[in-house]
């Protein structure tokens, strides 16, 4: 139980050696900064391993058996002593409170063991890719920081630690984005995603907040044993629909989905092991994991999981669609990492959450080899990105060309690597779920499969097959990447091979090791689902009957065949591609092809609407425009009305003031006082305090007696 | 009896209406109350002389025993002592609240 009751030292040592760097980075030489970053993820991984080893045997004793296994270290808000109590949507009292405590169940220890795995090999590949680059401490500084937050989100045992995970890994995406800080488009790119994954954030606050109300509680086991507990009145049930849209909108945000994909393309401003590590394989299916680890909820509200499902599906189509005719390497690797996320949330939203898992657990592996085999080639083609600039790299560079051209057999789902058993998972749940209710979704995930095969067998040939497109200068200098970056690229490979045979399907004579293993986390699930598809469909369609293996193979041929089609455009138009090569959508439809490359026009469209970045004349667009339309209507209109009867009060006070103080005081108060003190005048001669005037005055008054009686 | 040197009651009643008047105007016009009450004595003592003259004269008619105004003299000068233990007294009194014995400068009870 050592590494079980330590389990808190995985997210600990990325964060010890990110603090590191901080304080000591900029004096230390670049092999003790590897060395010590290098280092603490090599441990977390080695920690990670022995924790899930010893989970596996604790859950499959007969006291533990299936139970998650669950280490709070301390109570981080609220208290034991019920300061911090509330009323629930159902008026019983409930406490505040989220613990530092960890979880651990086969969920989070699939993402614990790939994101320490694939996390380490590309800290081990970003010694040689970054070599030569500034800030050398500063980026490992960083990704370290990233491990933590990532390992925080994964084995957080309630909400608020999640979010604060959630909230970490979104900062070292800035942080990271950012990295050539000095050039404008990375740090409005970093910029953009920050602020779009804001959007997303509030919806998962807001989410959170519902699910403490609903249910007086933050933690994931007793949320979930609530929910599977049933029996709520439809009021109840209503909330728990918003509680669950909301905290997609926070998955949207997240993991790029429909509408908030479009920082994602952008984030590839970023070195690109960042890319390979954070928008690829590990922060961005965060989103998928919260709404996994909150599948209870989900299967409560059908509404949230159609939503879920045709969010995803669109996503996918729609993203490939744009990869189709990117011409920057890492930018059609972004808009399929896109679109394979709108898959996993395909999966999830039909209720396939253990498929949805699974491919996320095998693009890990093969999206994360595509980007580092990426970053290989821009390194090798000394920083271009363009594919218009390629072209014959498969001979000098062959390492890569190989591991590469592994990554995208798995992506396109070709028997037997890893993608072809996720997807094709995730396509049959979609064919079967609900006796068919998502059938029709499935066709946007067949005609998606397709584009993925075309994109990618047109990256691969385009970037190492036809003829050489580069310059003389660019062409001297390829070269095949040191063994710190190859070396990770092989091991991928091996991963993308054999990733999938864990969930070998049972119709193809497997076991499916990988559903089973998630068993304890989703079956409960898959009960309600049985018992809700009888109303909850979609539409009224003919309801398939139990587990068609001939239906199955069916499918899965038709899969091959959509990849092998994907596949043979990609050669036929491509393969001999050099420059001045003809696109075969431009050929076809020069709109559609425009406006393919162009996204749809939707940031453009963003724009309009919500940026305010465009302006007709002096008059800004959009919701900045309305806002500052409805300043100006404050600042003048309203403001005015009220100014105006300041300004009238005031004149009525100033004529009433003056009014006051002449015809009031002056006449009927002061008038009357004056007119007596005038009158008073020759009364107050006789008393005005000089001793020798009275004196005076008897005198006076004794002469005149002597006079009147004296001459009377 | 030589008429040149015949001291008569008039000439007491021109004295004392001389003294009275210098009483008078001292009274009227000094500002130094010290000055006032001398000037008052001024003003009792011309009394004293009529009240003398008069008993005096009355002497001559009625006999020595006739001593009323005489009498009355001696009153006066009592009171006048009196008056000017009380005048002085005020004075000293006033003197301490505002340093000055200048009587038009005592304003203070007036309207």
């Amino acid at each position: 139980m050592l590494f079980l009751n330590h389990i808190w030292l995985i997210p600990l040592l990325p964060a010890f050696g990110a603090a590191v760097m901080f304080v000591f980075g900029r004096k230390l030489q670049k092999t003790t900064v590897s060395a010590v970053c290098v280092g603490t993820i090599v441990l977390a991984f080695l920690l990670a391993c022995g924790a899930v080893w010893q989970y596996s045997a604790w859950s499959s004793s007969q006291e533990h058996f299936h139970q998650p296994y669950e280490k709070t270290l301390y109570t981080w808000l609220g208290s034991d002593t019920g300061h911090l109590t509330y009323k629930t949507q159902s008026g019983a009292p409930a406490e505040f409170r989220a613990d530092a405590g960890f979880l651990l169940d086969p969920l989070s220890s699939i993402w614990l063991l790939f994101v320490t795995g694939v996390g380490m090999l590309i800290h081990i590949y970003s010694t040689g890719y970054m070599a030569h680059e500034g800030g050398y401490y500063r980026f490992f500084g960083y990704l370290n920081l990233f491990m933590f937050s990532m390992l925080t989100l994964i084995l957080a045992n309630n909400y608020v630690l999640l979010f604060v995970g959630w909230e970490g890994v979104g900062l070292c995406s800035y942080l990271l984005i950012g990295f050539y800080f000095h050039r404008k488009s990375a740090s409005d790119a970093a910029n953009k995603a920050f602020i779009v994954n804001r959007i997303g954030d509030a919806g998962f606050l807001l989410g959170m907040f519902f699910i403490a109300w609903i249910f007086g509680s933050l933690q994931f086991t007793k949320v979930t044993t609530l929910a599977r507990a049933g029996n709520f009145s439809p009021e109840t049930l209503t909330y728990i629909t918003a509680a669950t849209l909301l905290l997609f909108v926070g998955a949207c945000g997240k993991s790029a989905q429909l509408p908030l994909y479009i920082w994602l393309p952008d984030a590839m401003e970023g070195p690109t092991p960042v890319s390979a590590l954070i928008h690829a394989a590990t922060m961005v299916t965060a989103g998928v994991y919260m709404v996994a680890r909150s599948n209870a909820l989900f299967v409560l509200a059908p509404t949230s999981m159609k939503t879920v499902a045709i969010v995803g599906a669109l996503t996918a189509i729609f993203a490939a669609s744009i990869g189709l005719v990117q011409n920057d390497i890492k930018r059609v690797l972004a808009y399929s990492t896109v679109s394979q996320l709108g898959y996993m949330f395909l999966a999830l939203g039909v209720g396939a959450f253990a498929a949805g898992v699974f491919h996320v657990f095998t693009h890990a592996f093969f999206k994360a080899l595509l980007f580092l085999g990426s970053g290989s080639v821009i390194h090798a083609m000394s920083g271009e990105q363009d594919m218009r600039n390629m072209g014959d790299l498969h001979r000098r560079i062959p390492v890569t060309h190989s591991t590469m051209f592994i990554a995208t057999l798995a992506i396109a789902g070709i028997f037997p690597f890893a993608g072809f058993f996720s997807k094709d998972a995730i396509l049959w749940e979609t064919w079967s779920r609900e006796g068919g209710a998502y059938r029709f979704l499935w066709y946007i995930g067949y005609a998606t499969a397709l584009m993925t095969a075309f994109y990618m067998f047109r990256l691969m040939y385009l970037t190492f097959h036809g003829r050489p497109r580069m310059s003389h200068d660019v062409e001297h200098h390829i070269h095949e990447s040191p063994a710190s970056m190859t070396v990770p690229l092989v091991t991928l490979a091996l991963c993308a091979i054999v990733a999938g045979w864990l969930g070998w399907p049972q119709s193809l004579g497997g076991s499916d090791r990988f559903t089973k293993f998630l068993e304890p986390v989703f079956a409960p699930e898959a009960r309600v689902l049985q018992i809700e598809g009888q109303t909850g469909q979609l539409y009224e369609g003919a309801k398939e009957e139990g587990h068609n293996t001939g239906t199955e193979w069916l499918l899965m041929g038709l899969s091959l065949g959509a990849a092998g089609l994907g596949w043979g455009m990609a050669w036929r138009s491509y393969r001999h591609a050099d420059k001045g090569y003809t696109e075969p959508i431009a050929a076809a439809s020069p709109p559609v092809y425009n406006t393919l490359l162009n996204k749809y026009y939707v940031d453009e469209g963003y724009d309009y609407v919500f940026t305010g970045r465009r302006k007709v004349g002096d008059v800004r667009l959009g919701v900045m425009g309305l806002g500052e339309a409805s300043s100006w209507f404050d600042s003048h209109v309203i403001d005015g009305a009220v100014n105006g009867a300041g300004r009238i009060t005031r004149l009525f006070a100033t004529i009433s003031s003056w009014w006051d103080k002449w015809i009031i005081d002056g006449i009927g108060v002061n008038g009357p006082a004056i007119l007596a003190r005038m009158l008073s005048y020759p009364a107050r001669l006789f008393e005005w305090g000089q001793v020798q005037w009275y004196a005076l005055v008897m005198t006076a008054g004794l002469v005149g007696f002597v006079f009147y009686y004296v001459y009377h | 009896m030589d008429t040149m040197f015949h001291i008569s009651t008039l000439h007491y009643m021109v004295l004392s209406a001389a003294l009275f008047l210098l009483g008078v105007i001292g009274v009227l016009t000094r500002r130094n109350v010290v000055i006032v009450l001398m000037s008052i004595e001024l003003i009792l003592n011309a009394v004293n002389l009529n009240l003398v003259a008069f008993s005096h004269y009355w002497q001559g008619i009625q006999g020595a025993n006739a001593l009323h105004g005489q009498v009355f003299a001696i009153f006066v000068i009592t009171d006048a002592a009196a008056e000017a233990a009380v005048g002085l007294g005020i004075l000293i009194a006033f003197f301490r609240n505002k340093e000055t014995i200048n009587v038009d400068e005592v304003n203070l009870l007036k309207w």
